[in-house]
């Protein structure tokens, strides 16, 4: 297996390459084409006959038949250990930041780092012992990462249980060194190190048991909490027309939800959105460690620039680093944004290889790559008898803005929540833009089920009627109807809608919301009495001023208990008993 | 090195195919026929097949034509004498002056490291009240104009690039009608700014592939400038026929379509131009204003809207206007806190009261009862329709805020207009 194997390079097309190789070649090995000083990394992904095409996760200028083409024998992996959190990665697992001391302002084709730094020393400690056995994925010791106790485990890899001959004192060692030696069942024996290297593109599966996500996971937006709940370890999508506010949502959610990590993998977007969580997430401190956001976070970013193929492994290298940590018996939440620029990636790549096309010329595996990524989410119990979660959302940017395109459909039949987001929200400037009539989850919310679907039937029956004044006239409806018309209004304006922009309103913890829900939902099942509509109209504009005030005073302060009485006194005075 | 080939094996379109070795992919050719001398770019090697794009089409090409491999691909010169000057789409003189061959640069280069970038934060003023109060254009944005056929875009385009504190301008054109190229010309030519401007203009009727070159043209050259320290602003007009240039040879190659007959790196395309817009860390910056066309004024277009979920923001022109809804600044967040402290609450404040005047407006078509507060709304609209929309007003940020103002203040009660007490204090005209 270990001979070198070479290939000769007899076709290019955009970022395909045809090669022509002698020996054998393995579907998915990684393989670099030789192009002067340059080694462009690429991947196979068709053989015929004794031609391999490839896919290059780099800029074709200039490449030219006859060139040497590598084959590596090795599946395209990603490097994990300590060190991972608070860094910058491309799609291929290249630090951002070092490749610019490197090469400047651009970025250098052919120039690969190592992802982790292996000179760093991490402080090991062992917790097995030797002549012990351990699974694949059990932990054998402990370093520590920042504000976490990064498991070092024993090989995802290996087939079955092996024994630990040997390991490690205490003390300090970087990744290359060896801390424990295992011998599997053949007697065959092989040393651990802290970094292990994984197949992107294979799960991680060394846990007891995969479980139901039951959960819920807070990210601190009402209207997603309440009505369209998350759960850990479960998936939801956002799709949404540009400018409807998809980015500012994730954004949002990686600063504010109750996650020990979060992995961003700005997927085929603007590099001016990554600018902005490079540069703000080191100051922004996490309120539950008092610490750094940046610490509990890593960021894939494959802007819309970069080469094509680096975008579709992008995802790839976040989840896999995600079920990484999962292993460690942590909550992770990757923010997949946008996956359409992912399909759109496999869309490409089809192209040139000449497939039959399925719908809006997606290949016809589509749905079974989206599914089988989704699925890469999960709660699951660990052998030592802990749990540890990857939740999945992913953005989906659907051609004008239309659901009915593939990538959202296929993406609908897979997720646990659908968050869809609407143009005519976000033209209101009703942020976030979540339509709560259409949006829906299959998740429990930690809010009463009673209470969630009384506030759903006024906010439905308040939507028709507003549809029903437009063509009938305020005047054309009765005043209760209208009452009942202002009340979803006002749900909609005090508590669907959140102000990113102030400190309090931004996130909403779950005890508040829980709180504030019960009170809204007295106003809603109260009858009120109303001389006319213009009355009507006046109290729940007074009303909203007040709840938005209450909404932006601190929880629990004498200040959020003063708003409260005047709300509740405002409301007496139409009260019906 | 530079061997010649004259087996053309198939002309198809724009691309022509020839039996050749030790080609480099992307790399130029040079092309006689009874039409004259023409480069030509290799999109495609397939064994000994090279497919080549014509820049000057493939008429007049016949089968016994020479092919001269050049061995380096498309360059364009850099270097201060460009300034001032009138170029094609294959980077060659429109004017009268010398053609220009020293320093070449390649074009299409790499992106940009995304660690190296900056959070932009300084303001491009344009004398524009509804984009400098409203929808301020910030430094290194890439923004489209959406809008029809028809509308004063080019116009539009002309005034932002004479009045834009910048340090370079970069004109784009593609597909332009010859009368709008002369139009830039003269316009720029008599402000004075035509000195600090360079062009590369396709017209309509220069070959098509030609167009494909102008987006990397132009943004080889603004890179270059920027890195040098200077801020470029490069306009693109008209986008769209870029993208009908690349749906034409992608339909020649055979590729499938995926929308509307665009290929389906339609988005790869566009943003590997637009993601050129950028500030650098420690040197300048570059700014895309570029221009949409929607055709039948329908944003989901595949151009518009894979434009726009590339591009930060966009403006809509809609009957000579810059139209309120719909037209966004993503990035005048960053800028317009610092501006003065009236900014932000006049941007918001106007723009929700014009909001309410179109939907008393509605009310008055469809016949119901329109209220006082209506009435109120009315005039005010209109109001702010003539003085602050209308894109002939050319007036400096502060005087359109205190315009803005006075506005507020011959229509409304300043409790009416929801404005925070304090600064109703302080800037609500005296009477």
């Amino acid at each position: 297996m270990s001979a070198e194997r070479f290939g000769i390079l007899t076709g290019i097309n955009g970022n395909m390459a045809r090669v022509e190789f002698e020996d054998y070649v393995m579907q998915n090995e990684v393989a670099f084409i030789l192009h002067n000083e340059e080694r462009l990394k690429s991947e196979v992904i068709r053989v015929a006959g004794n031609i391999a095409e490839l896919q290059i996760y780099e800029d074709t200028k200039g490449l030219k038949l006859g060139e040497k083409v590598e084959f590596t024998g090795e599946l395209l992996s990603v490097k994990l250990g300590p060190g991972l959190l608070g860094q910058i990665f491309d799609g291929l697992q290249n630090p951002l930041p070092q490749l610019a001391e490197k090469s400047g302002f651009f970025l250098k084709r052919g120039l690969y780092l190592e992802a982790l730094d292996d000179k760093a020393e991490w402080e090991f400690t062992p917790v097995a012992k030797s002549g012990q056995s351990v699974k694949p994925g059990e932990k054998i010791g402990f370093t520590k990462e920042g504000i976490f106790e990064h498991w070092i485990m024993a090989p995802f890899g290996l087939k079955n249980a092996a024994t630990v001959v040997k390991i490690a004192n205490k003390g300090k060692y970087n990744i290359k060194h060896a801390v424990a030696e295992l011998k599997d069942e053949r007697g065959n024996t092989s040393s651990v190190t802290m970094a292990q290297t994984w197949p992107v593109k294979v799960p991680i599966a060394s846990f007891a048991e995969k479980l139901k996500p039951s959960k819920p996971l807070v990210t601190k937006i009402r209207v997603i909490d309440t009505l369209m709940p998350v759960a850990l370890g479960g998936t939801y999508c956002v799709p949404g027309p540009f400018g409807s506010g998809k980015t500012v949502l994730q954004q949002l959610i990686s600063k504010h939800a109750e996650i020990d990590i979060v992995i961003i993998a700005a997927c085929g977007e603007r590099a001016g959105e990554v600018v902005e969580t490079l540069r703000e997430f080191p100051d922004l401190v996490d309120p539950r460690t008092k610490k750094s956001l940046m610490e509990r976070t890593v960021i894939i970013c494959n802007t819309s620039s970069m080469p094509v193929s680096a975008r579709e492994s992008s995802v790839y290298t976040a989840v896999t680093i995600a079920e990484y940590y999962r292993q460690m018996g942590l909550n992770v939440l990757l923010l997949a944004d946008s996956t359409s620029r992912w399909a759109q990636a496999m869309r490409e790549m089809s192209g040139r290889l000449e497939e039959i096309p399925g719908e809006e010329a997606f290949p016809a595996y589509l749905e079974s790559r989206i599914a089988s990524f989704y699925e890469r989410a999960g709660l699951v119990r660990l052998h030592d008898g802990s749990f540890g979660s990857v939740t999945i959302g992913g953005t989906v940017s659907p051609a004008g803005g239309n659901f009915e395109e593939p990538v959202t459909q296929a993406t609908l039949k897979v997720v646990g929540a659908f968050h869809g987001l609407s143009r005519e929200r976000s033209d209101a400037r009703r942020y976030p833009a979540i339509d709560p009539l259409e949006s829906w989850s299959k998740y429990t919310s930690f809010i009463d089920r009673e209470e969630v679907n009384r506030a759903q039937a006024v906010l439905k029956r308040s939507y028709e009627i507003k549809q029903m004044m437009k063509v009938v006239g305020e005047e054309g409806a009765s005043l209760s109807d209208f009452t009942v018309y202002l009340k979803g209004e006002f749900i909609d304006d005090v508590y669907l809608q959140q102000n990113a922009f102030d400190e309090v309103d931004a996130a909403t913890i779950e005890e508040r919301q829980k709180y504030v829900f019960h009170v809204l939902h007295e106003i809603m099942d109260a009858e009120f009495n109303f001389e006319n509509k213009d009355g009507a109209r006046r109290f729940f504009q007074e009303l909203r001023q007040a709840f938005i005030e209450w909404n932006s005073s601190e929880w629990q302060t004498e200040n959020f208990k003063k708003q409260e009485s005047q709300i509740k006194e405002k409301c007496k005075k139409y009260i019906t008993a | 090195m530079q061997k010649i080939y004259n087996r053309i094996i198939q002309i198809a379109g724009n691309v022509i195919t020839v039996e050749a070795k030790d080609v480099c992919y992307s790399d130029l050719a040079e092309i006689s026929s009874m039409a004259g001398r023409s480069l030509a770019q290799v999109i495609r090697i397939d064994g000994e097949k090279v497919y080549l794009q014509v820049f000057s089409g493939s008429r007049g090409i016949s089968t016994g034509d020479k092919v001269r491999f050049l061995g380096y691909p498309m360059k364009v010169s850099f270097t201060e004498n460009l300034l001032g000057r009138l170029f094609n789409g294959a980077g060659l003189p429109r004017d009268n002056g010398p053609t220009l061959d020293e320093n070449m640069i390649e074009i299409g280069g790499p992106s940009v490291n995304p660690a190296k970038r900056i959070i932009p934060r300084k303001m491009i003023r344009t004398g524009i009240p509804m984009i400098d109060v409203f929808n301020s254009l910030v430094e290194s944005q890439k923004l489209p104009i959406f809008s029809v056929p028809g509308e004063p875009y080019n116009e539009l385009l002309a005034r932002i690039a004479m009045q834009a504190e910048v340090d370079l301008i970069i004109l784009g054109g593609m597909g332009l009608k010859y009368d709008d190229y002369l139009f830039f010309r003269d316009t720029l030519e008599k402000s004075g700014s035509l000195s600090r401007a360079i062009f590369f203009v396709h017209t309509a009727q220069d070959p098509t592939v030609e167009c494909l070159l102008v987006p990397d043209l132009s943004l080889a050259v603004a890179e270059q400038f920027a890195l040098q320290g200077k801020r470029v602003l490069v306009l693109l007009t008209d986008m769209t026929n870029f993208c009908d240039a690349l749906k034409e040879i992608s339909i020649t190659m055979e590729q499938i379509p995926s929308n509307r007959g665009y290929p389906g790196d339609l988005y790869s395309q566009l943003a590997s131009r637009y993601e050129k817009a950028v500030d650098f860390d420690s040197a300048g910056s570059i700014t895309i204003l570029a221009v949409t066309t929607m055709p039948g004024d329908d944003v989901t277009h595949p151009v518009p809207d894979n434009t726009g979920y590339i591009t930060e923001g966009q403006f809509y022109l809609r009957n000579k206007f810059i139209e309120p809804f719909g037209s966004l600044s993503r990035l005048k967040q960053l800028v317009n806190g610092k501006t003065r402290k009236d900014h932000r609450t006049i941007m918001d404040r106007m723009i929700q009261l014009f909001s309410d005047y179109r939907e008393a407006l509605e009310k008055q078509a469809m016949g119901f009862h329109v209220s006082e507060w209506d009435k109120k709304l009315l005039k005010y609209g209109k109001a702010f329709e003539e003085k602050m929309m209308n894109l002939s007003v050319d007036i400096p940020l502060e005087k359109a805020l205190d315009l803005g103002w006075q506005i507020l203040a011959e229509n409304f009660e300043p409790a009416e207009t929801g404005i925070k007490t304090e600064l109703v204090k302080e800037f609500w005209p005296k009477k």
